[in-house]
């Protein structure tokens, strides 16, 4: 593991709204060929010593980056990072270089998750605080089980689209899929340049309609707000649909404000086209299971 | 017994979070590449298996002998050896044979022997007029040796492609069998984390039946009725592992029953009854003949298979994806992971990385035929892509 002092890195950092002051030095580390319980002791031990930016390059696959990182640091992901990346996580934000593999964000308490790329199966699962951004799709269970408490209420939001048993079980939190990034998991469904048939009106971004399935199945709190419609055969038997109302219009442009300042995309654009709200029917959908 | 603690839990941990681990990659062009990419690959999955199996297949991997049955047969004992080689003078024309090399390898610990014949069936050919086919001929003498013969198992049986495997993680099982030194167009790769089954040299991933190959992680529920099916056609589950099944499914569907792969890939992970509700007549009428006719074949159960044989490989998952299966493209190479990041390790800069959806194949075929005889320009291995106008595949 290589480490260097990086006075000038400001210039090659992606320039992001929200970032630290510049005058705090990067430390760099070289992740090439670093076991993760190595990589992430490193972590731990720069972070409380006070370093608050940290780029890691040549990553691999290492797993749980991040994991129980309690204190604010900005952690720059080059490559792909393994499975469970920033699980436990505590206040840190984690900008990702690229894609994200499975259970990203798992049981993550505060902080955040940038993914510039797509992401995995479980992404957010169990999450019971902060936010994670998602630029394109997400594969399977997205959002599985999130929940939350209080003030404590995790947010995540997907750029593209999702693949099934997106929201089951959840139990809280909010979660947001906008349809944008026609460059999606499945390559052979083309950009689409029309919704549902009718071309583009102006100041309108290209939506592509979620096309899983199971959707919320077994749904028991939070909330799921997608971009377009969907269709009653895509739903869990345990969701409604319903209209949003101006709460519901608030949350929105609040977190695809922030989506769209991660990803330079135009808020207004997104959000000029119509939502459809998903809830759960039932508080305990399974209450009586397994009691007769 | 193997101290599974030393080997798989060095840091004590409460729990043990384990997977297997899968790999493949394909030069559609046909190009013939070294081994060593796709070792350095699933080395870094490592963490998902415990070091209780490992193995490789490789297609194009013996030219100079690429119109003979070439069998990997391990032995755990002498006596084994000696009953199984007289079956097969008996049985077949060998034309050579040899020790499979090997180099000493301090985690591989008690290895069988293991020994590779070239074989032809030549005279031996009494069934010829009842239809049977040579591969008909050489799955029943596979079946026959792995039942009936004492301390003998058949782990690979095609043209021109063979399977390494045995109990340590992959990147040893490489090592002791010096596959750095092989060359293919298509190598497939598992790390295993065994569940309900020991971890012995034969339950070790690829199985193999002719040129057909699978690598799994997952787990097959629907183990029993797969087998006792399959018993039916002949194909008789010795390894004690369930992925076994599979081998022998996609043998009697796309070679025996000539069956394309697109309905393949339906009767392993079939449309749930829901979705086949919702599709135009005729094809909810096929999707209910294949329920009907093929059910006992349903794989049931968690799963990520990459299938290969000559020309094709193809990823599959259960319809549910509860494994995954990750995608990458390159120009002529076609890669599957289990982890997206063992593909960027040996080819950072993809055209393409992408998800498939749940019992939806993904598949790979060669972009021109490959003759499966003797090609000098085949073994260049220099990255040409190698072309041929009139060469014949099979």
């Amino acid at each position: 593991m290589t480490e260097e002092k990086a006075p000038n890195v400001i210039a090659t950092r992606i320039s992001s709204p929200l970032a630290s002051p510049p005058q705090s030095p990067t430390l760099r580390i070289d992740a090439a060929g670093v076991y993760y319980r190595e990589l992430n002791a490193r972590l731990r031990e720069l972070v409380s010593n006070g370093t608050k930016r940290i780029e890691l390059h040549n990553v691999y696959g290492q797993r749980y980056i991040g994991t129980d990182l309690d204190r604010p640091v900005d952690i720059e992901i080059f490559g792909v990072p393994g499975n469970d990346l920033g699980a436990f996580m505590d206040g840190p934000r984690i900008i990702v270089h690229g894609n994200a593999q499975d259970g990203c964000g798992n049981t993550m308490n505060s902080g955040e998750i940038i993914i510039h790329g797509h992401a995995g199966d479980i992404t957010g699962l169990s999450a019971r605080g902060g936010k994670i951004f998602v630029r394109d799709d997400v594969g399977y269970r997205a959002g599985i089980h999130m929940k939350e408490y209080q003030d404590k209420k995790p947010v995540l939001v997907i750029g593209g689209t999702a693949q099934d048993f997106l929201g089951e079980y959840m139990a809280g939190g909010v979660l947001i899929i906008l349809g944008l990034n026609p460059s999606g998991l499945s390559p052979q469904e083309p950009a689409l340049n029309k919704v549902n048939g009718r071309s583009l009106g102006e100041g309108e971004c290209p939506l592509k309609q979620v096309q899983g399935k199971f959707i919320g199945t077994g749904m028991h709190g939070g909330v799921i707000y997608l971009r377009g419609s969907v269709k009653d055969f895509q739903l869990g038997k345990e969701v409604g649909i319903a209209e949003l109302d101006e709460k519901d219009r608030l949350v929105l442009k609040q977190l695809v404000g922030e989506f769209a300042q991660h990803f330079s995309y135009d808020a207004e654009e997104i959000l000029y086209h119509k939502f459809a709200k998903l809830f759960p029917l039932y508080l305990r959908p399974y209450g009586r299971l397994y009691a007769y | 017994m193997k101290d599974l603690r030393r080997v798989s839990d060095p840091y004590q941990d409460d729990k043990i979070i384990d997977a297997c681990s899968i790999f493949g990659a394909m030069d559609t062009s046909g190009r013939r590449f070294s081994g060593e990419g796709v070792i350095r690959a699933i080395a870094n999955m490592h963490d998902r298996g415990n070091g209780l199996g490992g193995g490789f297949a490789i297609y194009g991997l013996y030219p100079e002998y690429a119109d003979f049955y070439a069998f990997h047969i391990m032995y755990l004992s002498q006596k084994g050896q000696q009953e199984t080689e007289a079956f097969l003078q008996a049985n077949f024309d060998i034309t050579y044979q040899e020790e499979v090399p090997t180099r000493p390898t301090p985690r591989i610990a008690n290895p069988p022997v293991v020994w590779r014949y070239f074989l032809e069936i030549g005279r031996h050919r009494p069934e010829l007029n009842s239809g049977n086919s040579e591969d008909d001929y050489i799955v029943d003498r596979v079946m026959e040796i792995n039942t009936r013969l004492c301390d003998s198992f058949v782990f690979s049986s095609g043209k021109n492609m063979a399977v390494f495997k045995g109990v340590g993680y992959p990147e040893e099982i490489a090592d002791y069998f010096c596959l750095e030194q092989y060359t293919g167009y298509l190598w497939t790769a598992h790390g295993r984390f065994p569940t309900n089954t020991p971890g012995w040299w034969g339950g070790a991933h690829p199985f193999c039946i002719l040129d057909w190959t699978v690598v799994h992680n997952g787990e097959i529920s629907s183990y029993g009725i797969n087998r006792r099916y399959l018993e039916q056609f002949g194909y008789h589950c010795t390894m004690q592992t369930d992925t076994e099944v599979v081998a022998y499914a996609v043998d009697l569907l796309m070679r025996r029953h000539n069956l394309p792969l697109e309905i393949v890939a339906k009767i392993l992970a079939p449309p749930f009854w829901s979705d086949i509700e919702r599709m135009p007549l005729d094809r909810q009428k096929l999707m209910r003949a294949l329920r009907q006719v093929y059910g006992s074949l349903l794989l049931n159960g968690p799963f990520t298979v990459i299938v290969a044989h000559h020309g094709e490989m193809i990823g599959l998952t259960d319809r549910i994806r509860l494994r995954p299966l990750t995608v990458g493209e390159r120009g002529d190479m076609l890669y599957l992971s289990s982890e997206e990041s063992a593909i960027r390790l040996i080819c950072s800069e993809l055209d393409r990385a992408w998800i498939p959806m749940g019992g939806e194949p993904v598949v790979g075929r060669l972009k021109v035929a490959v003759s499966r005889s003797h090609d000098p320009e085949l073994d260049s291995g220099e990255g040409e892509a190698w072309q041929s106008p009139a060469a014949t595949y099979r």
